[in-house]
Parts: C-alpha cells; sequence; structure tokens
C-alpha cells in the first residue's frame, strides 16, 4: 500500500492544471490527537485499576475490585432466581403497558367524551405519582383500604369474597405497580404513533368497507409502528432497570438477591457489580433486538434498506458484494434470502 | 344511481353545500368541475358516507345515504351498514392513499379479504387480473414508494375496483401526477367508462370530460351552476360564472 495520506486527485482534465500530480495534503487535527491521547491514557489507568491493581481493606490486601468474588456469584443460583424474577416483570409490565397504551391511546382520541376523559386521568393519575410509590401502593395500600375484595353485580351482596391479602402478593403488586405506569406511558407512545399516521389512510380504509377496529389493526396501527418502536425500546430497557424498584416490597429480583447475598457476606460493592453485569448483558441484547425490529417495521417506508451490521462485516471482511436489500424483502421469513 | 336533492352540508358555521340537485343515472359518466373550495370533494365525501349532510336528501341506488326510511321515520345507520354501503362505492383519491406496508398485491387484496371475507386465492386471481388490466402485473410485489405517482393511482383504481363496486367517485385523480403520467390513467378510466361503470370525476382534464363525459357540472360556492352535454358545457357556457372560470382552466 502507498501511503493513505496521499492519494492522487480523482480528477485529472485538462483544466486542473496537472494537479492530479500533486500531493494533497490533508488538513490536520491537532486537537484531536491531543483529545484521542488524553482518553487513552485515562483507559490504561482505569484498566490498571481495574484488574491490575491491589488495596488494603481492614488489614488484608486484597484485589480492587474483587473480580474473584464477583465471579463465584455471577452464576450463583439465587442470582439466576432473581434474573428470572426481573425478565417476568419485564415480559409482563412491558406486555400489559402495551395493550393498556394501545386501549388508552384510542380511547384518548375517542369523540366520545367519557371515554377521552377517563384515559386522561388515568395518565395523568399513573404518571403523575412516582412509580415507586405505586408498587408500594399496590402491596401495603389495596389489603389496607379493600382487605375484602367482593366479586357480584354492583353495589349488590358479592357472590365471592376474596381476602386481598391472598390476592396481592408482593410478585403481583410489583407486576401491577410497574404495568399500570408502564401502561400510562406507552399510552402516550401509541398516540403519537397514530396521529403520524395520514388521517388519508383511514379514508381510504373506509372506503374500502373496513370497519373502524379493522382500519386501526389492520391500516393504522402498522404504520403506527415505525413511530412506535424506537421508544417502545427505550421504555423496555427502562423498564429492565426499574423492575429492581421491587426491592421495596423484598420481591427477589435480580437487584434484591444480589443485596441479600451481600447482606450475609458484606461483599457489596462485587455482588452490585454482579447484578449490574447481568443488567448490562440483557440491555445490550434488548439494543440488538431492537435494530432489527425497527428495520421490520421500516418496510414500505424505505426504498432499500442499509446492509445489517453483520452484513457489513461479510462485506468488508470477504469483500461479498451484497446488493442493497429492497425494503419488502427485508425481514428473511417473508422473503426468501439469496 | 345518485340522486341528490337540496343537499346541504356546512362545517361550524362554514356553510360548504347549500342545495345540491344531481342526478347520475346507471353507466353514465358525470364530470364535476369548480374552482378550489366549491365543494366538490365534499360532495363525494358524502356519496360515501364519509360526512353526514345536514339537509336534505342523497340516494345512491335508490338508498337513502345514512340513513334507513321506515314508515315515516329516518333510522341513522349503525357503523356495519354504514360500511357495508362504503363497500359498494369505490373512491379515488387525488393523492393515491396506497397502504404503503403492504404490497401493491395486498393492496389490492385487502378489501376483499378484509371486507367480503373473501378468500386469498379467489382474491388474488381477481387481484393479479386488475393489475394487468392497468398495465402493472409486474409489479404485483413492489411495494407503493417503488412505484411512480402514475403507477401508485392505477394501483389505486384496481384497489377499489377490487370491491366490485356500482359506483366510482374520483377525485381529481390526476391533479397530483406529472403531465406526462396522466394519459395513462385516464386511459384506465376510459376503460371503465367504456364498460359501463357508473362514474363520478372531479377533474380538470377538460379533454377528457369532453370525450368520456355524459355530463358536465359545473359547481361553485357550494350549488351546481349550470350542467349539460360537455361539449354545450364547454363551448357555450350559459352563465357568466362558468365563462369565467373555464377562461381561467382553457
Ligand atoms: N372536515 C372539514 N372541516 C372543516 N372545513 C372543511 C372540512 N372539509 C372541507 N372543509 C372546507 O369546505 C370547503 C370546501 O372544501 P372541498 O369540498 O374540499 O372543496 P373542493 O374539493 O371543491 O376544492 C373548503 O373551504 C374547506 O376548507
Ligand atoms: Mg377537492
Amino acid at each position: 500500500m502507498t501511503d493513505p495520506t496521499v492519494r492522487p486527485s480523482p480528477g485529472g482534465g485538462e483544466g486542473d492544471g496537472g494537479r492530479s500530480n500533486m500531493k494533497i495534503v490533508p488538513v490536520r487535527h491537532p486537537g484531536r490527537w491531543v483529545a484521542s491521547a488524553v482518553i487513552l491514557v485515562l483507559a490504561a489507568m482505569l484498566i490498571n485499576t481495574m484488574f491490575f491493581s491491589h488495596v488494603t481493606r481492614g488489614g488484608v490486601r486484597e484485589g480492587r475490585y474483587q473480580w474473584g468474588v464477583v465471579g463465584k456469584y455471577l452464576f450463583a443460583a439465587p442470582i439466576f432466581r432473581g434474573i428470572v424474577v426481573t425478565l417476568e416483570l419485564t415480559v409482563i409490565a412491558m406486555v400489559v403497558g402495551i395493550v393498556f397504551g394501545i386501549v388508552l391511546a384510542v380511547m384518548r382520541l375517542s369523540p366520545n367524551w367519557l371515554l377521552s376523559g377517563s384515559a386522561w386521568i388515568y395518565i395523568w393519575f399513573f404518571r403523575g405519582t412516582p412509580v415507586l410509590v405505586q408498587i408500594i401502593f399496590w402491596y401495603e395500600g389495596i389489603s389496607y383500604l379493600y382487605p375484602h375484595l367482593g366479586f357480584g353485580i354492583p353495589f349488590a351482596t358479592p357472590f365471592v369474597n376474596v381476602n386481598a391479602n391472598v390476592l396481592v402478593t408482593s410478585f403481583t403488586a410489583g407486576a401491577l405497580g410497574l404495568s399500570f405506569n408502564e401502561g400510562a406511558y406507552m399510552a402516550e407512545i401509541v398516540r403519537a404513533g397514530i396521529i403520524s399516521v395520514d388521517e388519508g389512510q383511514t379514508e381510504a380504509a373506509q372506503s374500502l368497507g373496513m370497519a373502524k377496529f379493522q382500519t386501526m389493526r389492520r391500516i393504522v396501527l402498522p404504520q403506527a409502528m415505525r413511530v412506535i418502536i424506537p421508544p417502545t425500546g427505550n421504555e423496555t430497557i427502562s423498564m429492565l432497570k426499574t423492575t429492581s424498584l421491587v426491592y421495596a416490597i423484598a420481591l427477589a429480583d435480580l437487584f434484591t438477591a444480589a443485596t441479600n447475598i451481600s447482606n450475609t457476606n458484606y461483599e457489596v460493592v462485587p455482588l452490585l457489580l454482579v447484578a449490574s453485569l447481568w443488567y448490562l448483558f440483557f440491555t445490550s441484547l434488548l439494543t440488538v433486538g431492537q435494530y432489527y425490529v425497527e428495520r421490520y417495521y421500516a418496510r414500505g417506508s424505505t426504498r432499500a434498506l442499509p446492509p445489517t451490521p453483520i452484513q457489513r462485516i461479510r462485506q468488508s471482511f470477504f469483500h461479498v458484494r451484497i446488493k442493497p436489500v429492497p425494503a419488502m424483502a427485508d425481514a428473511p421469513w417473508l422473503a426468501p434470502h439469496e | 344511481m345518485v340522486r341528490a336533492t337540496q343537499v346541504h352540508k356546512s362545517f361550524g358555521r362554514l356553510d360548504v353545500l347549500r342545495g345540491i340537485d344531481l342526478v347520475v343515472n346507471p353507466g353514465e359518466v358525470l364530470c364535476l368541475i369548480g374552482p378550489s373550495g366549491s365543494g366538490k370533494s365534499t360532495f363525494l365525501r358524502c356519496i360515501n358516507h364519509l360526512e353526514k349532510i345536514d339537509g336534505g336528501e342523497l340516494a345512491v341506488d335508490g338508498e337513502l345515504v345514512g340513513y334507513r326510511r321506515s314508515g315515516d321515520r329516518l333510522y341513522e345507520l349503525k357503523d356495519r351498514e354504514v360500511c357495508g354501503k362504503r363497500a359498494e362505492i369505490g373512491m379515488v383519491f387525488q393523492r393515491f392513499n396506497l397502504f404503503p406496508h403492504m404490497s401493491v398485491l395486498d393492496n389490492v387484496m385487502a378489501g376483499p379479504v378484509r371486507v367480503k371475507r373473501e378468500s386469498s386465492s379467489t382474491a388474488r386471481d381477481r387481484a393479479v387480473r386488475l393489475l394487468e388490466r392497468v398495465g402493472l402485473a409486474d409489479k404485483v410485489k413492489s411495494y407503493p414508494n417503488q412505484l411512480s405517482g402514475g403507477q401508485q393511482q392505477r394501483v389505486a383504481i384496481a384497489r377499489a375496483l377490487a370491491m366490485e363496486p356500482k359506483l366510482m367517485l374520483f377525485d381529481e385523480p390526476t391533479s397530483a401526477l406529472d403531465p406526462e403520467l396522466v394519459g395513462d390513467v385516464l386511459d384506465v378510466m376510459r376503460g371503465l367508462a367504456e364498460e359501463g361503470m357508473t362514474m363520478i370525476v372531479v377533474t380538470h382534464e377538460m379533454g377528457f370530460a369532453r370525450e368520456v363525459g355524459d355530463t358536465l357540472v359545473f359547481m361553485d360556492g357550494g350549488v351546481v351552476v349550470e350542467s349539460g352535454d360537455p361539449r354545450a358545457v364547454l363551448t357555450a357556457p350559459q352563465h357568466e360564472r362558468t365563462k369565467s372560470f373555464l377562461s381561467k382552466v382553457l
């Protein structure tokens, strides 16, 4: 290879006075070099402290970050049980939140003021109070306010009576608190998505004879998805971490499990690292998933989708020419891929 | 097929339609012209139950739009009944309004499959036939944004025809097209007219109105100012407003 900073100019007509034979000196960026050097030094210092330095705590000299302890607990059984609870709460809260969000968004856009008004009040309440308070409220408040939950005809003697303490376990309280709160946020996200779809779409669907529900389900929502997906991905990532608030009602999620261990062995920081590493692992998975879901819903909005990172890597390593994928053939399960 | 008697429609305090009278017979092609804001789109939307009329009577195929007469009472139609009526009327929009997230084929199949609950093989056969007819057999798998405006509008016509409507409404179908693409769309519409489709066409294409139209209606300020044989209206308009409008567009 020749010196990459010296390239012949791509031009070379008569008009440019033989410039094609001259060296081109690119602009130098000394500031960038200084900044890069500073960052590299800081990174080296950090890595040194993380992996190669020791400290003396309580008279014992030990590794600064205690990676041995982290490794010992990273795959411990209580941590795994905590992960399961965290993932369950995340999935339940997001699924219920999205369903609530769609229903509330459609209600808010309804011309009926009772429907739009009640959706507005729901959102006002659940967005206006801290989710931590809501979680504790589901756990403590329901059995305090309504110790006996009756099911039957309104205002008549109920057929079935349940003790609220039985019904509202810490898991249900956590799931309810997170779900109802998420519903309020998702409602606003879905509403923004619905509004973003051109009214001509509704009109075209209706002129074919589609009912309101069909129009929403088949025409408006699929198009609204393009606007709905990115913030929903953020919400999911945020939810994965927000589940740790169930610590307050002693529900053994990932964070609580890690804390429970450190409460007995006093290895507080290593166990926080264990929890953090797992949270990072799952948020990374979600980030990748979000990228592909976004691509899927971009069908029909861009003429050709850019290659995925994996395709890009294949392209540069193996010099495979990948044709720009037409937007429709993007999802491999929809169209066969050569 | 369509009978309008003193149709009124207002948005708030704005009177858009102020007593429209007109009749469209089966198989007739009625071209509707008039200045912007004169209520042409609103009138088409009323026929297709997309707007409720405030006064007068509007009937399609002998049945009132929006109401069912029983004895001396008018009952407002339920949503489901309204959908049934709309399914019998095809509508083509200025801005095409194709469904961008569906392939061309799915756009044309959407109505029959979702509304008429047709099997997808029946719907697909018809969709392919209609797309051939509008000259887009090779585009079935494309998405709308991969087509030119003229192609999109022809898909939109095929989509409306897939419901086998008894009446077709066109709201300025060529106004958003580049001039060289207008011809293909007008050809499709001419073919439809020759097959005896009843059509109401809002258009500024006076050539089309003259050749294909059976009646030309000039609307202004929410009323029908003048109507008659297109050649007669275009060459010898009777009213001052028609004259001045035509002098601007011809
Ligand atoms: N949904 C609506 N709400 C309020 N005003 C409307 C609405 N639709 C149309 N209009 C008004 O009605 C008038 C007639 O509109 P339109 O029927 O679209 O006219 P044209 O199609 O002849 O140009 C315009 O002044 C327009 O602003
Ligand atoms: Mg109009």
